[in-house]
Formats: C-alpha cells, sequence, structure tokens
C-alpha cells in the first residue's frame, strides 16, 4: 500500500511553527532594543510601538498580543469587554491539559485567548475580537468558540459589525471532539448575524490555520489579511510530510491567498485602522439602509 | 473494545464504504458528478435516490476498495472541489425540497498544494455555515473515520449518527500524540484521552444515536433504513424554521457550560 492516508499526519503543528518563529523573537519582548527577524536591524521598542509593531526599514509585521491589536485598532478608552469569565477548563480530563493552562495563564498575556468586546474605530461602532497567539498557539477550544459565538450573538441582537482579528494554530486537541464542534458552533451565529444584514470583516494575522481558518476566518464578508501572514487549512510541515517535497516560497502567505482569489486586500497595519474605517462607514447601518 | 481497537476497527481494510451503504440504502440512485467550479473530486459520491419512497439526496466520503480504487478515490481525501460537488447537490436539494442523507468516512480533509490553491479551509467553511441554515432536514451517519474539519464539513446535521465501530475526532491520534510526547507510538494514549468513540460522543451529546454493527452489514443496513424513514418522516411535522433553528441550538449548546 502506498499510503494509509493522513490522518495519521499531524494536523495542527502550527505549534512546531510558532516555537520555530519564537527564537528570532517576533513577538515583542520587554527589552529596549528587539532585532528584526527578518532585515536583523536593531530596533528600539519605544519606535517599535510607534509604527504599529511593524519594522520600519523591511516592513516585517510582528506578532502582537490581543490587547495591543485593540489598542492600536479602537478609538482611545471606547473599548467595552464582554465575556470575561470564560476561560478554559480541562473539561475532557485531558492529562497534562491543567498544568499547560496554568502556564499559559502565568505568561505575559495572563488569561487571554481571544478578547472580545465593543469599541469605536474611527468613530464606528463596532463588535470587536481579537485572538491571543501566546496562549497555546491561539489553538481553539470550547472557551473560545463560545465567546466569539456570543459576541456575533450580541452583535445581532445590537445590530452592530464584528471586525475580528485572527491567529491561530487550529484546534485545541486537548478539548478532543468539543473543540471541533466550535467550528459548526461559531459558522452557525457568523451565518445569523449575516442573515440580519450586518458586516463582518476579518483580518488574518500570521498565523491563521486549522480549524480558525476552516470556520470564521473564511467566513467574512470582507477578508483582509497582514503581509506575508501564513494562511491556510493544513500546516506547511503537514502538507511537507503527505506529499514528500517541499513548498515553493511564498505559500500559503497572505500575497498567495490573494493571488488564488481567498482575500480581499492585504492590509498593512499601519494603514489598516484607515481601511476599517473606511470599510465600517460604508456600511454603516448594514444592508438595509 | 477500546479507543485504540476502534480505530483501528474503522480503518480496517474490507470495511463496508459509502458506497456499500448507498447500494443497500437507496433505490434508483443516480449519481451526480462535479462541482461547476474546477472539476469532479471521486472521493465524494453525490447522488440522488429514494429512500422508501421518500426522494433524498445522497453525499458519500468514499474511500474505496482495493489499491488501485483507493488511489483513485484519493483515499477518501477530498479536495476543496469535493466539499464544493457536496454543498451544490445540498442547494439542489434545498430547491427541490428533499432531505440531505450524508455518509461519512474520512481520515481527514487532502492536505496538498492543489487542495491549498484552492481553498480547502474555505471550503471547509462555506459548508459549515451552509449547513447551517439549509432548510431541508440533514442526517449525517458517519460510517468509518470521522476525520477532523474534513468530516465536519458533512456533519452538521439535524441529527448525527454513528456506527457502533466509527470514530470521530478533531485530530487523529498519531498527530495528537507526535505533537504532545513527540512520540506516535503513543497513539493508543492519544486515542483513549481524545474520546473518539461513539459512546464516549454519545455520552458528551455530540451525536444523536449510535448503529449496531455486531448484527451484520445487511441487518445494520436495514436498521438503519428504518430508523432514517422515521427520523425523516418525524420532521415532516417541523416547519423550515424550526428545522433550522433546532439545529443551530443542536450545536450551540456544545462546549458553552459557561457562566
Ligand atoms: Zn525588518
Amino acid at each position: 500500500m502506498i499510503r494509509r492516508g493522513i490522518f495519521k499526519h499531524p494536523k495542527n503543528d502550527l505549534e512546531g511553527e510558532i516555537r520555530r518563529d519564537r527564537t528570532p523573537g517576533p513577538s515583542v519582548p520587554e527589552e529596549l532594543c528587539v532585532t528584526c527577524p527578518t532585515c536583523r536591524k536593531m530596533l528600539f521598542r519605544d519606535a517599535l510601538a510607534e509604527s504599529s509593531y511593524v519594522c520600519p526599514h523591511c516592513g516585517w509585521h510582528f506578532r502582537i498580543s490581543a490587547r495591543r491589536r485593540i489598542e492600536i485598532t479602537a478609538d482611545e478608552g471606547t473599548f467595552r469587554e464582554l465575556n470575561t469569565k470564560i476561560v478554559s477548563r480541562n473539561i475532557l480530563s485531558f492529562p497534562g491539559y491543567d498544568e499547560k493552562l496554568e502556564q499559559a495563564r502565568r505568561s505575559e498575556s495572563g488569561k487571554d485567548e481571544v478578547v472580545c468586546g465593543t469599541c469605536r474605530i474611527g468613530g464606528f461602532t463596532s463588535c470587536v475580537f481579537a485572538m491571543e497567539p501566546s496562549f497555546m498557539m491561539g489553538s481553539m477550544g470550547t472557551a473560545v468558540g463560545e465567546k466569539i459565538t456570543r459576541l456575533f450573538e450580541y452583535a445581532a441582537e445590537h445590530r452592530l459589525p464584528v471586525v475580528g482579528f485572527t491567529v491561530s494554530g487550529g484546534a485545541r486537541m486537548q478539548e478532543g471532539i468539543l473543540s471541533l464542534m466550535q467550528m459548526a458552533k461559531t459558522s452557525g451565529a457568523v451565518r445569523r448575524h449575516s442573515e440580519a444584514g450586518l458586516l463582518y470583516v476579518a483580518v488574518l494575522t500570521n498565523p491563521t490555520t486549522g480549524g480558525v481558518t476552516a470556520s470564521f476566518a473564511m467566513e467574512a464578508d470582507i477578508i483582509l489579511a497582514e503581509p506575508g501572514a501564513l494562511i491556510g487549512f493544513a500546516g506547511p510541515r503537514v502538507i511537507e510530510q503527505t506529499i514528500r517535497q517541499k513548498l515553493p516560497p511564498g505559500f500559503q502567505r497572505a500575497e498567495f491567498l490573494l493571488e488564488k482569489g481567498f482575500v480581499d486586500q492585504i492590509s498593512n497595519r499601519k494603514t489598516q485602522k484607515r481601511l476599517l474605517t473606511r470599510l465600517l462607514e460604508f456600511h454603516a447601518g448594514g444592508a438595509d439602509e | 473494545m477500546n479507543a485504540y481497537e476502534k480505530l483501528l476497527a474503522a480503518r480496517a481494510d474490507g470495511r463496508p464504504t459509502a458506497k456499500n451503504y448507498i447500494e443497500r440504502l437507496f433505490q434508483n440512485f443516480i449519481e451526480l458528478h462535479g462541482d461547476r467550479r474546477y472539476g469532479d473530486d471521486s472521493a465524494v459520491i453525490t447522488g440522488i435516490g429514494t429512500l422508501g419512497r421518500i426522494p433524498v439526496t445522497v453525499i458519500g466520503i468514499e474511500k474505496g476498495h482495493g489499491t488501485k480504487e483507493k488511489v483513485a478515490r484519493n483515499f477518501g481525501s477530498a479536495h476543496p472541489e469535493g466539499y464544493r460537488k457536496a454543498l451544490r447537490q445540498m442547494k439542489l436539494a434545498e430547491k427541490f425540497r428533499r432531505p440531505v442523507i450524508c455518509l461519512v468516512d474520512t481520515s481527514g480533509a487532502y492536505c496538498g498544494i492543489g487542495a491549498e490553491e484552492r481553498g480547502q479551509g474555505q471550503a471547509i467553511a462555506e459548508n459549515l455555515m451552509e449547513l447551517m441554515g439549509l432548510r431541508v432536514p440533514v442526517v449525517s451517519i458517519l460510517i468509518g473515520e470521522g476525520g477532523s474539519g474534513g468530516a465536519l464539513a458533512l456533519a452538521v446535521a439535524d441529527e448525527v449518527w454513528m456506527l457502533e465501530n466509527a470514530v470521530y475526532s478533531v485530530i487523529s491520534p498519531e498527530g495528537c500524540a507526535s505533537i504532545l510526547w513527540k512520540n506516535p507510538k503513543r497513539v493508543g494514549d492519544a486515542a483513549e484521552y481524545l474520546k473518539i468513540t461513539a459512546q464516549d460522543l454519545l455520552s458528551m451529546n455530540v451525536i444523536d444515536r449510535i448503529i449496531p454493527e455486531g448484527i451484520g452489514f445487511t441487518k445494520t443496513c436495514a436498521f438503519l433504513k428504518i430508523q432514517l424513514i422515521r427520523t425523516l418522516k418525524r420532521s415532516r411535522a417541523l416547519t423550515e424554521e424550526e428545522l433550522v433553528s433546532q439545529r443551530y441550538e443542536k450545536f450551540r449548546r456544545i462546549g458553552s457550560d459557561f457562566q
């Protein structure tokens, strides 16, 4: 037999991907200076913050936390957080998961898995969610699924658009089938929000893969992607293992998805808020006005 | 059988595939090909037929029997065009108001260059969203392997049933073991911890019914047919709105136990 089928290969190897990325330090550490992982130039933290965590020399988009994401997107002082008490639990009693959750909560970004709420963006009231890359690789378990679902339900009820920032290694395997079901649950909530004639803009950031790509990330009315972001269903390593060959450069990057017709625009973080504002302004009032 | 034994049983050579069920369950089956966008994915069989006297749309993921057919069916791993082929038939079912029966048996959606280029994630996402609002009854039966999103794309249904020895998982136990413990040999542990058996999933209300297999394939199909006809007759009492709203609520409840 040639091959037993791909069920044997890891579906979700972004854990590895993020770990590899972490070595050159694409997220912003606490030190005064940081080296850009692509052009290797030394950057001052303060200057980096000024430029929305985009390298001024080569345009590399540093991975940023959910809180920082909201900070650079929401009008100052307008963010009101929703459903702060929904946090992951070890529902299947999966060995080692409690420790992983504890460890994740001790990190810089604390207990955030996805931050949800309302805010104004360029003066336009919107619901917003931002996934947290540092919490177990931005994986989606029942807590993330429930928060996203509640946000879309809240947005439908209050007739608000949704702006969502995705970053995810895929499903949270320690929650087994229950995490897979979050793809269906969130898709249902996105659909109801959409049927109410309301706008949903997704901003796909590096990396967005697995179950999140195969659900709410790809279900937006308008899909933006940050430059160079890895976006796909299967992670690159899984594909390489399956097809036993190297992937061409740029494969599954945002620019590749634009070319293939799966995203509307590449959105540089420095001009992103302006673009979001224009989109919200254009659709103000939803589909019925 | 423990979870690992069930995993092996679900993958076993000679286990009946979608095609075998289609032959037994439906009369007057007419196969309909293609997604009208890119091509015809032979990993997915779609068509129309009658169940008793009820006209239905049938969608099945087919692994094939024997090496040659398995290769031709891509071992039951669908490309995006397979999911879009299924979606086209779902929309036709909605237009002609006939129920949809899905037979799911896949190790997962295919991971390859073409699959990514043509938007595997988008194709699955679209099916999830469309199934959530499809205005005709949908019943999905996991007959063998239910591999992650590639299985879920055909399993957002009013009723989700599993064969006694079928498995349904967010990730392959091998994949889970190699990511978590860097040790694919711990597949047995992963299979147990992931809770992939029909019995586990029924207790978590992820599925609605277990179809017995011990009685032999012919009797299993006879039993399945009676249950399907009963279920479809029962669903006639519901309005389209009730049907869609009950489907939403069914999935809405899963993993929603937070304050
Ligand atoms: Zn740089």
